[in-house]
């Protein structure tokens, strides 16, 4: 196995969106890290890749690997990146910490034909639970930090998220629940997300226009 | 990271251009004979498919790495990047270095002897540009026996010249790195040149430039050096190198002396610079740099300039780099991107200014090393391609 790939072993997330990524596609990830997700797709799955990041570690790692790396804040935009360039925009456990949320979800289905976000679920039970019976602002493996030390400036829940696609005209495609840990709940996740699942990742697209075919 | 040393070096020379044959300029005046100065380092491979071509900034020369064996105990002027084990590896790479026209380091400049009148050009020396630099280095690499070079890089004006081999002659290149340099200079990098071209002009030794043979203007070319000093820098690396600390004295002297450290590195820059310059050179060259513009050959679009490209990019800039400031670095980056380019953009960190490219050794090896290395990989006969 690639060390990319046994990387991708301990995320189940990402794991989860490189299966999702078919072979020969034109991938932009938005918020490439160290650039392994990457690394995987073009290695095992043929794809053209490319990411903008905003560390300069996560830069590094990604020339690292041979990957294309651009150097740029997400809240910038994606300014001058043409209509539909991509197969698929990727952007993981990044939207909460991004100023405009809104306006990146449009430029994502904008650039991709296919856009992949992933978020940590705000609306789980465990974090529901800290707050009503602790009342402090809820810790989990998905969201680690201190509420006055967090890069996340806007949590939402997989209801959130839905609503705000539906209100802006964005097609949720596909959805599927993700945990890192195997527990009797598991299997229940998708029932139930958005109190179930600790991440939630969705496919989304621009509005099929009437008559056109769905892909 | 490698700290080896290329060892001894030796500067070689290129003479070509001869009439009627000359090289035709971009202003359309002709230019022979045409010699230039350049040194490499490391082997070329069977494939000559290892070949990095290294371009220098407005001060530098052919010596990039390693030391003369006459004496000259000063190393080449990217001698932290280039060698066994460093970011252009020596031992993967076939590394080129060469003076550019118009220099005053070996190749054909200003003071070099105009075969019309037998003696220095002078002012009689046509303009040249950095497409013109660039002519000349491709004889150089055409002679060297060169179809394709692995790799263009340079810093500053070294960078302009990047883009312009990766634009003019494609089907040469297959990685850039151009490095905190721009497409076109901005008015106040115009500005602070024209400023050092003025120092040198009204200097009376300067004489029109037939200086040659007597007294140069070294007032007027070392104010011309501390001025450009000056933009190399940033105001935090003055403040930490210098602060406000006294030069060799306890309290203000009261006179026009040299109270602070930051006048006395400024006076030692410019005096050394007189001793290895000519102010000549240092004018056409200045003027080189103020006439690039990448976007010129997209008709004023840059995107369209850089439609053709098929290198793979990684453009370096530096966060406190004022006269090559990184938005001028991305500007390049997203043209190349929109033109349909392979493209890394990286803004390193740094307090060094502009002089960054030339100091930052770590964490360019980092990024340069590898970012060669795959380039080299995928390209190599046999090599995994992807």
């Amino acid at each position: 196995m690639s060390p990319e790939l046994e990387t991708l072993r301990l995320r189940p997330d990402l794991m989860k969106i490189f299966e999702i990524i078919a072979p020969g596609s034109r991938v932009f990830d938005l918020g490439a890290g160290s650039g392994d997700l990457l690394k995987a797709l073009e290695r095992h799955k043929g794809a053209l890749v490319r990411g903008v990041e905003i560390s300069a570690e996560g830069i590094m790692e990604c020339i690292a690997k041979g990957i294309p790396v651009y150097q740029s804040n997400l809240d910038e935009g994606l300014e001058d990146y043409a209509d539909q360039s991509f197969d698929y925009v990727i952007l993981s456990q990044t939207l909460q910490q991004v100023h405009k949320p809104k306006f990146i979800l449009q430029e994502i289905v904008r650039v991709g034909r296919i856009g992949v976000v992933s978020i940590p679920n705000f609306g789980h039970w465990w974090i529901r639970l800290q707050l009503l019976l602790k009342g402090t602002m809820p810790k989990t493996t998905y969201i680690p930090y201190d509420w006055y030390d967090t890069p996340n400036i806007h949590l939402l829940s997989i209801h959130d998220f839905r609503r705000l696609c539906a209100e802006i005209g964005i097609r949720v495609r596909n959805e599927w629940t993700v945990s890192f840990k195997e527990g009797p709940l598991t299997s229940l996740m998708p029932i139930w997300p958005n109190m179930l699942a600790p991440l939630g990742i969705f496919e989304i697209g621009r509005q099929a226009e009437a008559g056109a075919p769905e892909d | 990271m490698g700290t080896g040393s290329v060892g001894t070096v030796r500067t070689e020379y290129y003479s070509f251009a001869e009439p009627p044959g000359e090289l035709v300029l971009e202003s359309g005046e002709r230019l022979g004979p045409v010699t230039i100065a350049y040194e490499t380092y490391g082997s070329l491979d069977a494939a000559r498919g290892n070949a990095v071509l290294i371009l220098h900034a407005l001060s530098g020369d052919a010596h990039a790495a390693g030391l003369h064996a006459d004496g000259g105990a000063r190393p080449g002027w990217w001698d932290n990047m280039i060698g066994p084990g460093k970011a252009f590896d020596t031992d993967r790479y076939f590394v080129i270095c060469s003076n550019v026209l118009g220099g005053c380091m070996g190749s054909t400049g200003p003071s070099s002897v105009n075969p019309a009148t037998g003696g220095p050009y002078a002012l009689d020396f046509p303009f040249i540009t950095i497409a013109d630099m660039v002519r000349a280095q491709k004889a150089l690499i055409d002679h060297l026996g060169i179809r394709e070079l692995l790799a263009v890089a340079g810093g500053s004006m070294g960078g302009m010249q990047v883009l312009e081999w990766a634009t003019a002659y494609p089907e040469m290149v297959r990685a850039a790195i151009p490095i905190a340099t721009t497409s076109h200079l901005s008015a106040q990098g115009i500005a602070f040149n024209e400023v050092g071209r003025r120092a040198i002009m009204s200097d009376p030794a300067w004489k029109g430039g037939n200086y040659y043979g007597g007294e140069p203007p070294r007032n007027g070319l070392a104010l011309a050096r501390m001025i450009g000093h000056i933009t190399y820098l940033s105001d935090e690396a003055m403040h930490r190198k210098f602060g406000r600390r006294l030069h060799d004295r306890k309290e203000l002297s009261y006179e026009f002396l040299t109270d602070f450290q930051v006048e006395s590195y400024l006076h030692h820059q410019g005096d050394a610079f007189t001793q290895r310059f000519d102010a000549n050179a240092y004018l056409y060259i200045t003027k080189a740099i103020d006439y690039f513009d990448l976007s010129e050959k997209g008709g004023g679009s840059l995107v369209r300039a850089c439609a053709g490209v098929r290198a793979s990019f990684l453009i370096i800039s530096f966060s406190s780099d004022w006269l090559y400031p990184p938005y001028q670095n991305k500007e390049i980056a997203d043209a190349l991107r929109v033109g349909g380019a392979e493209v890394s953009f990286v803004v390193l960190d740094s307090s060094y200014g502009h002089d960054a490219f030339l100091l930052e050794a770590e964490q360019q090896t980092r990024l340069i090393s590898h970012f060669l290395r795959h380039v080299h990989e995928d390209h190599a006969p046999g090599g995994a391609h992807r």
